[in-house]
């Protein structure tokens, strides 16, 4: 036997009980971790923009940009996993071309298109097209030349044209609201829906995917809000960072309820695989599903928020009274704690779901490769990469809202071209 | 005298006849007309014109059939025949951790716990048993069920897993991505991931040899029988016997994944 089987030789040795004999080989690793991971920032991420659009929470408008942005980095990585995971990369396309219409995961193709082009790039197209009108005519070289091409030649700065671009992003929020529950809910329904598998067959993994994934993005754009303000040297928008911390803590206690209802109709209903779940929980799952997810990525937040954030009591007032020093940090480390959290659960239905066997006997492990397409260090590079993709996108469309142009500059700007209202 | 279940097997040939092995009787029968004929022909005679003319062979048409799968575990004597069989016939790589059809023995002891194994997939038998307090053991045959409502061919996102108009379940090989979200879908466990071709692989039931009127290979080795292979669409076969004199259980079938491998007194420890 070659080195290349050492791995499941070692897999095979550490088996307790019985498995099938396929199921030496574990199918899907650390990149479909990642998959719904990244997918759920995009949800989370969009959603919390949509508060500010659609929901008209004005205080968390320093932050609709910012999140725009990052839903965008995000969703391009989005499909990276997929595709690095298959067998056949090169055949990839036939997704597109000749969709199992039964399947699942043969939508993943439209789901996504549809988020990207007709939500996400949209919204910022409409969203940025008056300030990229306006930056273009005080520009040169590159920077001139990519606001140029992102206006698509549609430079029309008239009050009435304003007016069409703040519609058409309102409503594409309003599609986007559902669009990206579809996209997330869609990941959940992937594993939910596999019959075969007791750890994923529920109805409520698609929920408690959406509702995590709107934890993560809330969470995400909180970290993201706090270390850019950190290293631009402004001030951080108190009332902001309150609003976001009071929504996450909502998404938090409405993500653990539907997580708790799972667990606890699991253990009430007792059916023929809670023997081995709940050894896989005690033993293979334990730090994951009750160290990581559960006590430090849930709880511990959750009690954090609770107790400082201003989520219960309402006008800036918590249960206990912090100064914005300690509550920025507390936000900070409970953003950090429940980004920790949904990997974990990200990680326990992924990796969860493969490790006892269909024979409902016996329990397998996970190896971890480090190098190659599958391991652990691809998952790092992804994992970084919508970051990267996210500061190259901040540079090109400056998110915050002081770089946003004003009504008055957009007037400055009619004045100075010599038209009063006309399209150029 | 002549086991009642120890039928023959073979399928019809690609043109619908099944040859039979010709008998001291049967040569007889036959050899009678020759020396008439030639009596008839030798007398001047001609031939009858309304004399049925031997029936065209017909082209092998799929949807004719819908093969499956009796398995009697009371038979198998866990040898693993087939499933070496199997692994040459199909070029199933060697290694324990692909098996296109394996073997499963239960231990069940008196105090009612169950040891189930199937080392190497039982290609080389079993060890001697060791448990102790033993009330009933046997060896259970496992393959791919070839389910008439196949979640595996459900969820493949392209296609490349279809089922053919005989009723069975294939894999595309130039068509699979490689996804292997059909091995998480089979609830039996019967599908992996081929090292070279990094496409999903399972047992065809010899589809290669199916259409050329030629048994699966684990059901041609098996020395006890234990594994009777037909069409459901005929009634006088070994299988449909099979189907009448047994008890018949199929794997998992509160899924709703109508397995078409039938178990004949299936214990109900096995999953």
């Amino acid at each position: 036997m070659t080195d290349a089987f050492q791995p499941l030789m070692e897999v095979l040795q550490q088996v307790k009980g019985y498995i099938y004999p396929n199921e030496v080989e574990l199918h899907w690793g650390l990149l479909i971790v990642v998959y719904p991971y990244i997918t759920g920032l995009v949800a989370g991420a969009f959603i919390l923009a949509s508060l500010e659009r659609v929901f008209n929470v004005r205080e968390v408008q320093p932050t609709y940009r910012l999140s725009l942005l990052t839903a965008l980095a995000f969703l391009i990585v989005a499909p990276l996993p997929l595709l690095a995971h298959l067998g056949h990369p090169t055949r990839s396309f036939e997704i597109f071309l000749t969709p199992n219409l039964h399947s699942a995961m043969a939508m993943f193709g439209f789901v996504y298109a549809w988020y990207l082009t007709v939500v996400l790039l949209l919204e910022i197209w409409f969203d940025y097209r008056k300030d990229a009108v306006v930056w273009a005519r005080n520009e040169r070289g590159l920077r001139w030349f990519l606001h140029r091409v992102f206006t698509l030649g549609a430079n029309d700065l008239s009050p009435r044209s304003l007016e069409f671009d703040r519609r058409a992003g309102r409503l594409i929020t309003l599609i986007g609201i559902p669009s990206a529950f579809l996209l997330h809910g869609y990941v959940g329904f992937i594993f939910g829906s596999v019959k075969a598998n007791p750890w994923w067959s529920s109805v409520l993994i698609p929920v408690v995917f959406l509702f995590s994934a709107i934890v993560s993005g809330i969470a995400l754009i909180m970290l993201l809000y706090i270390l850019t303000s950190l290293v631009r040297r402004i001030e951080i928008d108190m009332a902001c960072a309150d609003k976001l911390a009071s929504f996450l803590l909502y998404a938090l206690i409405v993500d653990f309820s539907l997580e708790m209802l799972d667990f606890i109709q699991r253990l009430y209903e007792a059916e023929e695989s809670i023997h081995i779940l709940s050894q896989m929980i005690a033993s293979r799952l334990f730090i994951s599903l009750v160290v990581l997810q559960m006590l430090l990525g849930t709880l511990l937040p959750m009690i954090a928020l609770a107790l400082i954030s201003p989520a219960f009591r309402g006008q800036g007032r918590a249960l206990v009274q912090a100064p914005p020093e300690l509550r920025r940090l507390v936000y900070f480390c409970s953003a950090i704690l429940i980004q920790m959290g949904i990997f974990s659960t990200r990680w326990n239905v992924v990796i969860g779901g493969q490790l006892f066997s269909k024979s409902l006997r016996g329990l397998t492990v996970y190896k971890m490769e480090l190098m190659g397409l599958e391991g652990f260090f691809m998952s790092a590079l992804l994992l970084l990469l919508p970051f990267l993709l996210l500061y190259l996108l901040v540079v090109v469309l400056p998110p915050w809202p002081d770089k946003e142009v004003s009504l008055e500059a957009v007037n400055a700007d009619l004045l100075s071209a010599g038209q009063t209202g006309q399209p150029d | 005298m002549k086991d009642p279940d120890s039928q023959d097997q073979r399928l019809p040939s690609p043109d619908g006849s099944l040859e039979t092995p010709m008998d001291r009787r049967g040569f007889l029968a036959r050899s009678l007309p020759v020396p008439l004929t030639l009596l008839t022909v030798l007398q001047g005679g001609q031939q009858e014109p309304d004399q049925p003319k031997p029936a065209e062979a017909a082209p092998y048409k799929a949807s004719d059939h819908n093969y499956s799968m009796g398995i009697d575990p009371a038979r198998c004597i866990g040898c693993g025949r087939c499933v070496e069989a199997c692994k040459t016939e199909n070029d199933v790589p060697r290694e324990p951790f692909y098996f296109r059809t394996w073997i499963e023995r239960y231990v069940v002891q008196t105090d009612g716990q169950t040891m189930v194994a199937s080392p190497n997939g039982g290609i080389a038998g079993f060890p001697p048993i060791t448990e102790t307090g033993i009330l009933r053991t046997f060896f259970v045959p496992k393959l791919c069920n070839q389910c008439a409502a196949p979640p595996c061919v459900q969820v493949c996102p392209v296609g490349a897993t279809f089922t053919t108009p005989d009723g069975v379940v294939l894999v595309d090989e130039a068509y699979c991505i490689g996804c292997r979200y059909c091995i998480h879908a089979c609830p039996y466990g019967a599908r992996f991931l081929h090292p070279v071709s990094h496409t999903a692989e399972k047992c065809t039931f010899c589809y290669h040899r199916l259409v050329k009127g030629l048994i699966p290979a684990c059901v041609e080795v098996c020395p006890t029988q234990a594994r009777i292979f037909g069409d459901l669409n005929r009634r006088s076969s070994p299988l449909s016997r099979f189907m009448r004199m047994n008890q018949i259980q199929q794997l998992k079938a509160h899924l709703n994944t109508a397995p078409k491998v039938f178990y004949a007194n299936l214990d109900g420890e096995v999953k």
